[in-house]
């Protein structure tokens, strides 16, 4: 035990004497987890309480175009700048370009000519089915010039089918509302009232959101609660920057020559070497955790809510850190250089964050993508505090993830010691 | 017949990959409390060698036998019997003198008090005591020789394996640790020494063998070979017997 002992004390010396090394482990995922966590929050009030600024360049006079308008409006998604019908698309497209607004629509000249048109041939269609027109006139439907709708091309895909989403709803409300006024006139009554109208084509149920979670708690997941877990995650795997290419030092100065030659097995120094980091990976975790906790909410971000099952969290972090301080020994081993540790490290890290789902959510890779997923260590890592922080698990109800994860974990274990085995040292 | 500290029996090594003989059949014995030096040129086989009575490598071929005890069927608490002094320096640089002296102390098999007592010493006999305290990455190579040379003997072994111990040190750095090796030898320790110094040969050295190509080519105590070859001396016997063709080429 006292052989312990000084080796765990011998490691925790060499660990705080290396200043690089632990601006990465500490320093480097607190930005991460900060700035990251910033950009999405401004992305999700972008998209949630801030209004897209929208150029309508409405060229038609009647009324359907001006209820297209109003309906738009009425969405809450935008805030519409209204455009001279003069101005030519080349105006128009230039405004964009100053990044005055990143969308414009062109409501074409007889938009609203053209809507009313087919709105009547829609109703008599539909009274002729139903009997209660005789007139045997079919007529022709009349499609409307389409709207046209400019989008800058910094915007991404899912913003603009979600704009484009929207704009369908509000021209789709536009064409009801004109059916139902032709169908009312062809039975010779009188305008529809405002208030039936709203009552036709309006949404008569709501959309409850209920994010599903098994504690039963309804908090709404905000990108605090997203990005924390997978930065720390990120972090105790980058812990292979240290503690990799320690363990190549000691095999290059020569310390494991002389090691070898004492009469001590090499696997005190590995034990040693696991509880160090170990418990340097714990402190990683409790110092990001509480700066989600106590400073975010200083720094105008959603604070960090911590799973109810605090037990299993302290689980789940000592399992996701014994797994990367396994990972982080295997690389020493095996890497001849400390330029091998670091940059095969370094970069397998990221290559497995990636397709682990911290970089981009898992649910929307190709399938491809899928299987390599459950290859990745942080995959498992990120699902089991997951299960934690958004879905309001225990430890129970995630151990289809911890499972896996300790799998890798002892296969990272055993590699390490068949690597030692072959070098002799145990 | 007294046991002796080595005793090697037909050793015969070869690295793996390799197509000839590294060490082939080689015979040698060192007395206990012996100073004996294993003197060649460069890729002679005197690292390997080295290497093979410490443990580093395993042989398949012939015997090596520590203090009577055959190495190859021992379990690693019979490391404690020798204490080994590489050519790299090999200790952590980041910690301190006292430091790396309670680590190494604590792998050999030391108690905290013991480890505090011979790092005492070592320090105050070895010139360290002023910075027992301060990262060895401050210090100059000779201090780090020293250094390493402490790691090596903290545990009191029987038989000290060196290789190169002086090299890169100045004359007063070397004087001092040729002194405190005489001084370990008369306390009882075999010191084992290599070195392509010849010159150190004749300050430290009571037996001397010449290595080249893997094999044993002359083993006598220092006065023997003096008085078989005195008019050549040792560097002349060194040259007569390997040759003066470059090796490390």
């Amino acid at each position: 035990m006292y052989k312990l002992r000084a080796t765990i004390i011998k490691d925790l010396r060499v660990l705080t004497r290396d200043k690089v090394g632990l601006t990465l482990m500490f320093v480097m995922p607190i930005v991460l987890a900060i700035v990251i966590t910033s950009v999405q929050n401004g992305t999700f009030k972008l998209v949630n309480e801030n209004k897209v600024p929208l150029l309508v360049c409405n060229r038609d006079s009647g009324e359907a175009s001006r209820q297209l308008v109003q309906a738009i409006d009425h969405i809450g998604m935008f805030s519409i700048i209204g455009v001279s019908a003069a101005q030519t698309d080349r105006q128009l497209t230039d405004r964009m370009h100053a990044k005055d607004a990143l969308v414009a629509i062109i409501i074409p000249p007889g938009f609203s000519q053209k809507i009313m048109a087919n709105a009547q041939f829609v109703a008599s269609k539909a009274l002729r089915n139903m009997g209660m027109q005789q007139d045997e006139k079919t007529g022709q439907p009349v499609r409307p010039e389409p709207i046209t709708l400019y989008y800058h091309p910094v915007l991404q895909e899912s913003f603009r089918s979600s704009i484009q989403g929207s704009l369908n709803g509000a021209l789709q409300l536009v064409q009801n509302k004109a059916v139902l006024r032709s169908v009312y006139l062809s039975l010779d009554e009188k305008q529809v009232p405002d208030s039936l109208e709203n009552e036709i084509t309006g949404n008569l149920a709501d959309i409850r959101e209920i994010p599903i979670s098994r504690d039963g708690s309804r908090n709404i997941p905000n990108a605090t609660q997203h990005n924390v877990p997978a930065w720390t995650i990120f972090a105790m795997f980058f812990i292979v920057i240290s503690l990799g290419s320690s363990v190549v030092r000691e095999k290059l100065n020569g310390s494991f020559i002389r090691l070898k030659t004492l009469p001590t097995s090499y696997l005190v120094a590995l034990v040693s070497k696991q509880v160090t980091y170990l418990s340097v990976a714990l402190l990683q975790a409790a110092v990001i955790f509480a700066i989600g906790v106590w400073l975010f909410p200083l720094m105008g971000l959603p604070r960090l809510n911590l799973p109810k099952d605090l037990a299993g969290l302290f689980l789940v972090t000592l399992i996701c850190g014994w797994c990367a301080v396994s990972y982080a020994i295997c690389i020493g081993v095996f890497a001849q250089t400390q330029e091998q540790a670091n940059g095969f490290g370094a970069v397998s890290v990221v290559l497995m964050a990636a397709i682990g789902g911290i970089m981009v959510p898992s649910f929307v890779m190709p399938a491809s993508f899928r299987a390599a997923m459950q290859l990745s260590p942080l995959h498992w890592c990120l699902e089991s505090y997951y299960g934690l922080f958004l879905e309001g698990g225990k430890l129970g109800d995630i151990l289809s993830n911890i499972l896996p994860l300790l799998g890798i974990t002892f296969l990272l274990q055993v590699i390490i010691l068949v690597g030692l085995r072959r070098k002799r040292l145990i | 017949m007294s046991t002796a500290a080595v005793q090697i029996e037909h050793l015969g090594f070869r690295y793996p990959g390799q197509q000839g003989m590294c060490i082939t059949d080689l015979n040698l014995r060192v007395e206990a409390g012996d100073r004996f030096g294993l003197f060649g040129p460069n890729g002679a086989g005197k690292t390997t060698l080295m290497n093979l009575m410490t443990g580093l490598l395993d042989y398949k071929q012939g015997s090596i036998r520590l203090l009577g005890q055959e190495l190859g069927r021992h379990d690693k608490s019979f490391t404690r019997l020798f204490g080994f002094v590489p050519q790299d320096f090999s200790f952590y640089q980041e910690l301190t003198p006292l430091e790396n002296l309670a680590f190494f102390g604590a792998w050999s098999g030391l108690g905290k008090k013991e480890i505090s007592a011979r790092s005492a010493q070592l320090m105050e006999v070895l010139g360290l005591s002023d910075v027992k305290n301060k990262p060895v990455l401050t210090f100059s190579g000779g201090m780090k020789r020293r250094v390493n040379l402490a790691i090596g003997v903290i545990h009191n072994p029987s038989i000290l394996f060196l290789d190169e111990p002086t090299v890169g040190v100045d004359i007063h750095t070397r004087l001092a640790i040729i002194d405190y090796l005489k001084q370990l030898n008369q306390a009882g320790t075999t010191l084992i020494y290599t070195s392509h110094q010849l010159s150190e040969a004749e300050d430290l050295c009571q037996t001397i063998a010449l290595i080249d190509q893997g094999k044993i080519i002359a083993s006598d105590s220092l006065q023997g070979l003096l008085a078989k070859h005195g008019e050549l001396g040792l560097e002349g016997l060194f040259l007569n017997l390997t040759g003066r063709a470059y090796r490390d080429g």
